[in-house]
């Protein structure tokens, strides 16, 4: 059975779609076949956190229109053939997707995908509505910061009350949270609410913490999924997490500061 | 980081009052969440009503909503001033 994925926040800036990226390359890697859908309809990015961005000819809107067809539009990645980018639209219009229209072409995906990761736009609005409404798991992506945290709650208040599984009384969406931008150093000064206050506050199953790392912008920069830098400990957090959400016991790693006085002067990258 | 830092850090750190704000404005945005949309119009049309008898102040009036597994209750709770009015 397919599954549907959203990766949410509320908040922008926070990560969603190097989380994105990162954990459909990662399914992929794992021998999923995996497709990864923009929502951010007007202001699309996954492309280029991808590195596909010269290779789009039809988007999302486009499958929707019946303009194009979905095989037309999917992009297949140039690193790992079971990964498949749906690339979001350009227009300017709000209303380009439509609930129906989403919901079909997600429908026709099921049936050849395993996992479908829904990239979500900030906010609230259409776009991320749609982004979360048809699905089986979210991805909350939260920031160990007061406005975050709060962005978060309330995409919790909304995934279990407007979403379809919600609506038709399914059993609910899982909901996991993955803590981003995380400094073990500054959490030790008191400077920044641990992986534990945000967990406590939030209530949520952690599926891991991502470090804040400059291999994330260098992943960006060149345009392949941070996963892919297997040497780098964003890279390790996001293949952590996507194991443990294939079920696989792995320790949560990068909670503590990793370095002593030794480490300071010899650090990491 | 100066070593004068060092001997600050026995005040509350700024992670713990981040916590503290944010446990108390979650809980409160969670309880309005699970509130009937209609809750802030049923509170402003009541106070209407009574403000057509009694000379109330616009917050005497708090309206509660509590759900639990058998029963919903709406609380209703009005202040009236300290000298009654004589209008009747």
């Amino acid at each position: 059975m397919a599954r549907i994925i959203v990766v949410t926040s509320g908040k922008g800036g926070v990560g969603k779609t190097t989380t994105s990226a990162a954990i459909a390359m990662g399914l992929a890697k794992k021998g999923h076949k995996t497709a990864v859908i923009d929502f951010d309809v007007g202001l699309r990015n996954l492309d280029l956190i991808m590195g596909c961005e010269r290779r789009v000819v039809y988007d999302f809107v486009n499958v929707i229109n019946g303009e194009a067809t979905l095989n037309q539009a999917l992009i297949r990645d140039k690193n790992c053939n079971l990964l498949y980018i749906l690339p979001a639209s350009q227009t300017r219009d709000k209303d380009a997707l439509s609930q129906e229209g989403v919901g079909k072409i997600l429908d026709e995906l099921k049936k050849d995908f395993k996992y479908i990761v829904c990239d979500s736009p900030a906010g609230i609005e259409k776009g991320a509505h749609l982004a979360m409404y048809f699905a089986d798991d979210a991805f909350i992506v939260t920031n160990p910061e007061v406005s975050s945290v709060r962005d978060s709650d309330r995409m919790l208040g909304i995934l279990s009350s407007k979403s379809r599984r919600a609506e038709q009384n399914e059993e609910p969406i899982r909901e996991y949270l993955l803590l981003s931008r995380y400094s073990p150093d500054r959490v030790k000064l008191g400077e920044m609410l641990s992986v534990d206050d945000v967990q406590e506050i939030l209530s949520l199953h952690l599926l891991g913490v991502i470090p804040e790392s400059k291999s994330v912008l260098n992943a960006s920069n060149s345009g392949t999924p941070v996963i892919l830098d297997e040497k780098s400990d964003a890279g390790q957090a996001y293949a952590d997490i996507v194991a443990r959400y294939l079920g696989e016991d792995k320790p949560h790693r990068f909670i503590d500061e990793k370095k002593g006085l030794f480490g300071k002067f010899f650090g990491s990258k | 980081m100066s070593l004068l830092d060092y001997f600050r850090t026995s005040k509350a750190s700024s992670a713990s009052l981040a916590k503290e704000r944010l446990q108390i404005l979650v809980a409160h945005e969670r309880s309005s969440r699970n509130q009937p949309s209609y809750l802030p119009q049923l509170q402003k049309e009541l106070l209407e009503v009574i403000r057509k008898y009694i000379n109330v102040e616009q917050d005497a009036i708090s309206v509660n909503f509590e759900q639990n597994d058998t029963q919903e209750t709406l609380e209703l709770n009005i202040v009236l001033p300290e000298h009654q009015t004589k209008t009747s």
